[in-house]
């Protein structure tokens, strides 16, 4: 059999309200418009994985949150109505999702036998977590392509980011070794924003643009240095960086999805794409894509 | 406001990880919590309260506060983390003109609040676990209120009072509930539920401590070491340590409780406990230390003191003006003459 390969990775973060700016058939409440840079940047990630052509979609999402290890979804096939807890008002879509559980098992035992938690979800019930559908959906709105569904371990609030970057290195190594036997194309994606810290409150009409930016400089910053390091290839210094970013911009790193996307990429020394970046509710979102990387 | 005035005829602690809802057998806490569970199921039945309202732990908000108020949610919930424990089916009933009442209360008093009402919301395992165990029957319409990530005290007692005001103005006799552990440390690592333990022993002193003080129906007392809590006994996952802010301030901010224990075990690591808290004539013991405004410093209060020591080693609360009830004089002569003023 072939040796897999990654052929493409990319930060595509979760912000309900950009499929709900978007008015998708299978999303319920209607939006006049809204943070289009976020979704014009979307445009153009969406082109990069058609044209890559994955077999498989693997995805970390920090909105599923497990205490207890890395769980992953393990049916072949999840449908139902997901309302958003934050923003209900804004999210109540209905998925339709096929997962490759073969690839998920693969990743599941991998990490098991690196010594970390590691468990299959498989619930017929369950309800897939809003995070995982919005940054799909932004990606893929067909949904004809299957998915690996990752939860975000939460080292960060147990230990300490140290302790979360060694964990997300394994579990990354582990991704790699078994994307590798599976012989398919994948790609990799981090479900996450950057600067986190929300407002609080909410306009009458959410997508009223003339209420939107970013909630402090400081977060704005922050993302900026992030962002121009990811420009130029310097991904190390951005897991260098990563504890102080995601403690003084209340980054969404705190998830480990970024930590675990770049070492799945093996640390990449070539320039990330850009697509855009823009704010929502306060907290910054970049839609960033880096190259594919054989394995 | 005084202990008769305030609407909440009963206070309840209840733990929200679904162990006890759906493997009480696994391990004699589970099964011993899901005794407890029952018992508060009892205790509500025989009362004459005619609302259960809910502060979660376990359902996190950004925008404000968010107060149920779908009257007839229904789903089959799974937990995200104990999923293989099995699914949830439920059908709850809400009380939802409370619901637009207390919001309504809420924005009054400056917070930024709304209602949710929409099919397939998702209700938290905790809130589920809770009204299926102790209102299996929905024989009492319930509410239940967020817990905003970022709030902190000052936000958490206004929506505390903010029920409080809706309970009085409702006329509804309420049942007040929090959904949290006390320590919240799961093990890192798939355990054997027969091995279940507190994680770690400053957990379970921790734990200790605050059941010590609930026992004495310390109630406000427990509510000003939250930030302390929250440092040393909880995973940071949210700004601060909140429940027993709401708690208090909903029940009237004061020690005037009759406090039970009725089961304390780990879930998973987590301190679970069920506790009840009644309101009582006479103060189990005045501590309270922070919400006096004093002209003259009368020293350090040591509020962390055990329980049982007697009052008088404590100088500094022979000579209270603030909210030492004259109540308190029933147990102990050594408080002043009209050194109260409710
Ligand atoms: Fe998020």
């Amino acid at each position: 059999m072939k040796t897999g390969e990654i052929v493409l990775g990319a930060l595509a973060p979760h912000p309900p309200h950009l499929v709900y700016a978007e008015n998708p058939p299978q999303n319920e409440p209607r939006a006049e418009c809204g943070w289009e840079t976020l979704r014009w940047a979307y445009d153009g990630l969406r082109a990069s994985v058609r044209a890559a052509k994955p077999e498989v979609i693997v995805l970390m999402s920090p909105h599923w949150r497990t205490y207890v290890g890395f769980h992953f979804l393990g049916l072949p096939h999840f449908k139902g109505l997901s309302v958003d807890p934050i923003f209900p008002n804004l999210f109540r879509y209905q998925y339709d999702l096929k997962v490759d559980v073969p690839l998920a098992e693969a990743i599941c035992q991998a990490t098991a036998q690196k010594g970390l938690a590691a468990k299959m979800m498989r619930n017929p019930d369950y309800r897939i977590d809003y995070g995982t559908i919005v940054s799909c959906h932004m990606i893929n709105p067909a949904w004809d392509i299957p998915i690996v569904g990752i939860s975000s371990h939460a080292v960060s609030a147990y230990f300490n980011f140290d302790v979360m970057e060694t964990t997300m290195k394994t579990l990354a190594e582990a991704t790699r070794e078994a994307i590798a036997k599976s012989g398919q194309r994948v790609a990799v994606i981090a479900s996450n924003s950057l600067s986190h810290r929300h407002f609080t409150t909410e306009s009458d009409v959410p997508e009223d643009m003339s209420r939107e930016h970013i909630y402090h400089h400081g977060q704005y910053l922050w993302d900026m240095k992030m962002i121009e390091l990811m420009r130029q290839g310097r991904a190390q210094e951005v897991l260098d960086l990563m504890t102080d970013f995601t403690e003084q911009a209340t980054a969404e790193t705190d998830s480990g999805a970024l930590s675990w996307l770049l070492h799945t990429l093996n640390v990449p020394t070539s320039p990330a794409k850009i697509h855009g970046y823009g704010s929502v509710i306060g907290t910054g979102n970049a839609v960033v894509e880096w190259k594919g990387v054989a394995l | 406001m005084s202990a008769s005035k305030n609407p909440v005829i009963a206070g309840y602690v209840l733990p929200g990880l679904p162990q006890p809802l759906l493997t009480p057998d696994a391990n004699p806490g589970y099964k011993d919590l899901r005794r407890a569970f029952d018992q508060v199921r009892a205790e509500i039945a025989n009362s004459n309260a005619d609302l259960i309202v809910i502060y979660s732990t376990m359902w996190p908000s950004v925008i404000g506060h968010q107060i149920q108020a779908r009257p007839a949610p229904e789903w089959i919930h799974v937990d995200e983390e104990f999923h293989d424990l099995g699914s949830i089916p439920y059908k709850l009933k809400m009380d939802a003109e409370f619901a637009k009442l207390y919001a309504q209360i809420a924005r009054e008093r400056g917070l930024h609040a709304r209602t949710v009402d929409y099919h397939g919301f998702p209700i938290d395992t905790g809130s589920v676990v809770a009204l299926k165990l102790i209102n299996p029957d929905n024989r009492i319409p319930a509410t239940i209120v967020s817990s905003n990530i970022y709030s902190d005290r000052a936000e958490t007692f206004v929506l505390g009072k903010a029920a409080a005001e809706a309970a009085e103005r409702s006329g509804r006799k309420v049942v007040a509930v929090i959904v949290s552990t006390l320590s919240n440390r799961l093990h890192q690592s798939f355990i054997d539920p027969q091995g279940d333990k507190i994680h770690s022993l400053k957990d379970e002193e921790w734990n200790q401590k605050i059941l010590e003080f609930l026992k004495q129906g310390r109630l406000e007392d427990v509510a000003q070491l939250s930030r302390q809590i929250h440092r040393e006994a909880r995973v940071k996952k949210v700004g601060n340590f909140k429940p027993f802010w709401w708690l208090s301030s909903f029940m009237g901010a004061n020690n005037r409780y009759q406090g039970d224990v009725l089961s304390y075990n780990s879930v998973y690591g987590t301190g679970s406990a069920v506790i009840s808290l009644h309101p009582a004539p006479h103060a189990a013991r005045d501590l309270e230390f922070d919400e006096d405004s004093p002209d003259r410093y009368q020293g350090e209060r040591n509020v962390l003191a055990p329980s049982g020591e007697s009052v008088s080693e404590f100088s500094s609360q022979l000579s209270l003006t603030g909210p030492m009830s004259s109540s308190a004089q029933s147990w102990s002569g050594a408080v002043p003459e009209g050194s109260g003023n409710d």
